[in-house]
């Protein structure tokens, strides 16, 4: 689903950010990515949305080169897969069922999709009660699953999760994993990028380390490996 | 900065429109002298007896480039006159002795050879002046394109303002959506889609200039016009387009530089602000 060959990142300033990465994620797969702030995976992550292109290498998104996809491409790109962030980003002026809504709008699909797959999405991710309600009126738990529902609208093939438990409490962080975890399990590849030693440990999925760039450990099953 | 956008269009676009006013009015008025003075007035000398006046007659009849040659003696020039002067008419009688000089007009066959036909008419005697008008239709033809030259760099240098105005102005927009941009490029939205509502922005902002602009001109050239015609009793505004002559003409143009020009301002600042 993901595929990595010899991809190696270095910006304008010289810096490195990722050097011969080599790696395969397969459809359907939970994998973390780890390692210590300014590891790489951040740009791993924009990588893969293609916020930016490899200076060497290759990149595979579901058997398709994406390397040299043009500008005009990318929107479509992205559209099969799902992003969500540590601070949620959602759209302050719209209500819950909007701000899923406004993913759907934006593929042009029309009313009667929209109507049903809302509903059906918050279903998912047990806000149904909130679909009328703005973000500030949620809990940092709520607006989450409100940026999940968001993200998994449209059925993308990928989910990405950029510290998604970072601004929530551990029993929040655990209600937004059990998400994941379904969502995982209905076949959607999942790549958390996280600092949340304990979920790493609990959950024994695959682990994949960053250290200044480069790949260090790659372990099926695999725990999370840092003191901090 | 809406208020600042859209002014700047109406300005400059009020600007072209009294360029174009100007320059239409001039060639329309040399066109219809033009029309008019496709001859030449040759006064003749006060006193001259009918004979003389007859051989110069013919000596002007032979030379070559006269369409027709027409005599008109002094009577009938002043009566040619008071009909002109319409109301003001009566003045004319109060002369005590015709001021005005039998005259010979020469009817051109082609502007072109005026000058040459002057010189012939040169070497005549008995001929006090010769009146011609192709020096007068050359001077408006010049100013006319003096105005022009000038007010297309005029309005080149409005238009890049207001096109610079309006730049900002769509800036200040992108800046207060850009989370709700951030999100529609994660999300997968295409760069048209996120584009548009600044375009169509763009675009009310110059067809509202382009609405002032019209608005502007209209009562302006309307007033224009009256004044003309109060004031200069002789034909002066018979040689001016009509009003509405003059809107059927600016309408599309207006419309079209506004909604381009700020069209093209909204791009620039997609262009420069905006990584879509």
């Amino acid at each position: 689903m993901i595929e990595m060959k010899g991809v190696t990142k270095v910006y304008q300033k010289g810096v490195q950010a990722l050097t011969n990465i080599n790696l395969k994620i397969e459809k359907g797969e939970f994998v973390f990515l780890v390692g210590p702030s300014g590891a790489g995976k951040s740009t791993f992550i924009k990588l893969i949305l293609k916020e930016e292109g490899p200076s060497e290498g290759k990149i595979l998104i579901d058997n398709e080169d994406i390397t040299e996809l043009s500008r005009r491409r990318i929107p479509y790109l992205r559209r099969n897969i799902g992003v969500i962030f540590q601070d949620f980003r959602l759209l302050p002026n719209k209500t819950v069922f909007e701000n899923v809504a406004f993913a759907m709008q934006i593929i042009e699909a029309s009313s009667k999709d929209i109507r049903r797959q809302v509903p059906m999405v918050l279903g998912m991710v047990g806000l149904s009660e909130r679909a009328s309600q703005y973000p500030h009126q949620l809990s940092g738990g709520e607006r989450q699953r409100v940026s999940i529902a968001r993200a998994i609208v449209n059925n993308p093939s990928i989910l990405i999760a950029d510290e998604p438990t970072g601004n929530l409490d551990p029993e929040t962080a655990w209600e937004i994993m059990k998400v994941l975890r379904q969502i995982n399990r209905r076949g959607t590849t999942i790549l958390m990028a996280t600092h949340a030693k304990e979920i790493v440990d609990v959950m024994q999925q695959r682990v994949i380390a960053l250290e200044r760039g480069k790949i260090v450990r790659d372990q099926q099953r695999g725990a999370y490996g840092y003191e901090d | 900065m809406s208020i600042a956008s859209i002014g700047s269009v109406a300005a400059s676009l009020v600007v072209l429109g009294v360029i174009i006013t100007l320059v239409l009015n001039i060639n329309n008025v040399a066109d219809l002298t033009q029309m008019q003075f496709d001859s030449i007035q040759v006064y003749l000398q006060e006193d001259l007896n009918q004979n003389q006046i007859q051989e110069i007659g013919q000596s002007i009849a032979l030379i070559e480039g006269i369409e027709n040659v027409e005599y008109e003696s002094k009577e009938q020039a002043l009566k040619n006159m008071k009909e002109r002067w319409g109301q003001q008419g009566y003045l004319l009688e109060f002369l005590e002795n015709n001021p005005l000089p039998n005259s010979f007009i020469v009817h051109m066959e082609s502007l072109e050879q005026a000058d040459g036909i002057v010189a012939e008419l040169q070497k005549l005697n008995g001929i006090d002046e010769i009146k011609y008008y192709k020096e007068i239709i050359e001077n408006l033809l010049r100013i006319a394109k003096f105005i022009r030259t000038i007010g297309l760099v005029l309005i080149l240098v409005l238009i890049l303002v207001a096109m610079f105005i309006i730049s900002n102005t769509i800036k200040l927009t992108l800046n207060a959506r850009r989370q709700e941009i951030n999100i529609m490029k994660y999300v997968g939205a295409t760069n048209w889609f996120i584009r548009w509502p600044f375009v169509l922005e763009g675009v009310i902002l110059g067809l509202a200039g382009a609405i002032i602009a019209l608005v502007v001109v209209y009562f302006g050239y309307q007033f224009t016009f009256q004044v003309i015609s109060e004031r200069f009793t002789i034909v002066v505004s018979a040689y001016m387009i009509s009003v509405k002559a003059m809107m059927s003409k600016t309408i599309t143009m207006f419309t079209v530089l506004g909604a381009g020009v700020g069209a093209l301002g909204s791009f620039i600042s997609l262009r420069k602000h905006l990584r879509v």
